[in-house]
């Protein structure tokens, strides 16, 4: 008899003369324990569910910095490297932008993370009438090289590394920072950073988007291979999962649709006539954690190995680097209640356990007072706590990814990895990424999902505390953030200014020339941007002619 | 004592419930709005959904064009008091009463500062689909009046 054999034997042994008998006389809580996947989970996990499945620890695990990067991404992991502390920020002017990323550095966070107003998001200057209402609301307003100067006055670009949440304007905004760093005689080969760059999963969840996909497509591409010759060190996009996640999506249904948008992104820079390992080590991904703590642990787990399956054996990458899925975390906001605000931060601890036993390679954790408006000094510097708690006190970066090897979790990234290639099959059957967004097909997949989680939620089978179940009478007492509205007059004062000021036949000489750039498909737009952005072109200006280039993008309507 | 939302179908038949649920301003983020959407036409409601990007001269056109009863406007970029006053002013000028329904992350302080504007109702997160329905069938019976 098999040591297997021998412990099937025994484990039904078990089931019938001690677990039977316990639950006739004290039944379980529920019938069915059920995660937010949707997945059946046993009572208990043994070998049987991964040797006994024919598990293999070589092939399935590995080890950590080595195919298929299972356990993580590095050697050593947090033991060498702890993960970055960057909380995502920016709101009103550069100034108030500026204060706070000293503050924030002052209480220890480790990298910064730009968050920029909608009007820069779409294209729009602050005094665009569309811009009106929004100038410096949810993140900060950027305009044009001078602004992103103010922001990052007295901050060393060269010793701090900086992540970029800008997608539709992503070149614009990158033009920006190499520009600034160049004059004070930073080489743009050694800057470090991410942009998100992410164009298509804001045509299926985030919506801010300006031209139709393909154009758009052309754009991401453009920055891409520019980044792989001239920047070396940037992360050159952040394929997104966390937006899915927000809008609806489930575990797999996150690492799927990030995925199969990363394959659409490789496929257009190979189409452009690079080698796989020229770029990919630059690619970087983004992904929420959720407090269902060891689903999410397996999600990441999952996702790693997936990506090193696609680029070696899809792409034939060869470079390790290219099949390292390295990724940011945010702890999930649709998860933050306006009631009991403070609860919020045991669970984004929660959260923020997940991403760090899932080998996060930096991280943001949610303040407690989101779910009611932008977070105060006090609250971020208590996110910012969460981390250091994780890091300092709970000795959980001791030894790499210590759940390795847990029945169950190994049991659950099988499963979240096996639903995930379901949906990327599907999407290949429909002929790419691409394709599948104009079918609406991920769009329908999150709404439908979405839309079936609020109902468990007023079922009662998802209790939330403060919201369906644990819920108290209470009176809003909490500080809260708000933009000072003179914001949006000092920018169009400075806005003003700079036009009267700068070059105006040079502008008009580059916006002519990324016009023609725009029009032809055999070049890259990356160094006529930048040029526009280093006169002085504003990024009203420089999106308005690739408008009307290149049309702007009508959703169709899917809910 | 709330009813279910097919009971409150049932007794109000004579209500005119077509409405229309939009995001306003730029802020892209549609979850509440669409599962709103969506919830409202499962209770009943025949719903125009408008979507993203929406200027409040776009809601209040759309509104008027499609003689909806009640209209509601999903927010999460902070510009809410701006937007949803530019929203009732352009109703008024055009001659309509058609209650407005606001929700989103509204902080505590400005969900008062809203009603003062003349909206209905302010919905936070976490509230109740039922309550949803509740709210906009409340205000389909007193719209236009």
């Amino acid at each position: 008899m098999t040591d297997l054999e021998k412990l099937r034997e025994k484990f039904s042994e078990w089931v019938n003369e001690v677990l039977q008998p316990t639950i006739k006389k004290a039944p379980e809580a529920k019938p069915r324990f059920l995660s937010e996947e949707g997945l059946e989970i046993k009572g208990l996990y043994t070998p049987l569910d991964t040797e006994g499945a024919g598990w293999d620890y070589l092939s399935k695990l590995g080890f950590p910095g080595a195919y298929p990067f299972t356990r993580g991404v590095y050697p050593t992991m947090y033991r060498g490297r702890a993960w970055t502390i960057r909380q995502y920020a920016g709101f009103g002017s550069a100034e108030d932008t500026n204060s706070r990323y000293k503050y924030l550095l002052s209480i220890g966070q480790t990298g910064l993370s730009m968050a920029f107003d909608l009007p820069t998001q779409l294209g729009l200057d602050p005094d665009d009438k569309l811009a009106w209402y929004e100038v410096g609301k949810v993140g900060v307003s950027m305009p044009s090289v001078n602004e992103m100067d103010l922001v990052f006055q007295d901050i060393p670009m060269d010793k701090i590394s900086t992540s970029m949440t800008i997608n539709a304007t992503a070149i614009e905004i990158l033009s920006m920072y190499v520009a600034v760093a160049e004059s004070r005689g930073i080489s743009r080969s050694l800057l470090r950073g991410t942009v998100q760059n992410d164009i298509l999963k804001e045509y299926i969840a985030r919506n801010n988007y300006i031209y139709p996909p393909r154009p758009s497509m052309r754009y991401a591409t453009d920055l891409i291979i520019y980044a792989a010759k001239n920047i070396p060190k940037w992360n050159s996009i952040s394929i997104s999962g966390y937006h899915f996640e927000e809008a609806g999506a489930t575990p797999a249904m996150e690492i799927a649709f990030t995925l199969a948008d990363a394959i659409e992104y490789v496929n257009w820079v190979l189409e452009r006539g690079m080698n796989v390992d020229e770029f990919a080590g630059q690619l970087s991904f983004f992904f929420a954690a959720r407090t269902n703590l060891f689903e999410q642990i397996a999600k990441f787990r999952a996702a790693r190995r997936m990506w090193a399956k696609i680029m070696r054996d899809r792409f034939n990458a060869k470079d390790p680097r290219s099949m390292m899925l390295r990724f940011h975390t945010q702890t999930a906001g649709v998860l933050l209640t306006a009631q009991q605000p403070l609860v919020n931060l045991i669970r984004t601890t929660l959260q923020a356990l997940a991403a760090v036993l899932g080998g996060t390679q930096s991280l943001h954790v949610n303040s407690y007072d989101e779910a009611l408006s932008l977070p105060t000094e006090e609250s971020v510097k208590l996110s910012v706590r969460v981390q250091q708690v994780l890091l300092y006190e709970s000795g959980v970066i001791d030894t790499v990814d210590p759940l390795g090897g847990s029945y169950y979790i190994e049991w659950l990234t099988d499963q979240i990895e096996e639903r995930a290639w379901k949906i990327i099959d599907e999407i290949d059957r429909l002929g790419g990424m691409i394709k599948a967004i104009e079918l609406g097909y991920p769009q329908r997949e999150i709404a439908r999902a979405a839309y079936e989680w609020q109902l468990r939620v007023e079922r009662g089978e998802v209790p939330i505390i403060g919201v369906n179940t644990l819920v108290e009478e209470e009176t809003p007492n909490i500080k809260i953030l708000k933009v000072d509205p003179k914001v949006r007059e000092r920018v169009i004062l400075r806005l003003e200014q700079l036009r009267k000021e700068r070059d105006s036949m040079k502008v008009r000489d580059t916006l002519n020339e990324l016009r023609k750039a725009a029009e032809r498909e055999d070049v890259n737009i990356f160094p006529y941007i930048y040029e526009a952005v280093k006169h002085k072109a504003t990024l009203g200006e420089i999106s308005k002619t690739l408008r009307e280039v290149w049309g702007e993008w009508r959703a169709p309507e899917v809910y | 004592m709330s009813l279910s939302v097919s009971e409150a179908v049932t007794q109000t038949k004579s209500v005119r419930r077509k409405v229309l649920v939009s995001k306003l301003g730029l802020d892209g983020h549609d979850r509440g709005a669409k599962v709103i959407a969506r919830a409202l036409r499962d209770a009943g409601f025949e719903v125009v959904y408008l979507g993203v990007h929406k200027t409040p001269e776009d809601v209040a056109e759309a509104a008027v064009e499609e003689d909806v009863a009640a209209i509601g406007v999903s927010i999460l970029s902070g510009s809410h008091l701006e937007l949803v006053n530019d929203l009732l002013k352009l109703l008024r000028e055009r001659g309509v009463n058609i209650p407005v329904i606001v929700g989103g992350i509204i902080p505590p302080e400005d969900v008062g500062e809203l009603k003062k504007l003349g909206v209905f109702e302010v919905l936070t997160p976490g509230t109740p689909l039922k309550k949803v329905a509740e709210v906009f069938e409340r205000a389909c019976e007193v719209s236009g009046t």
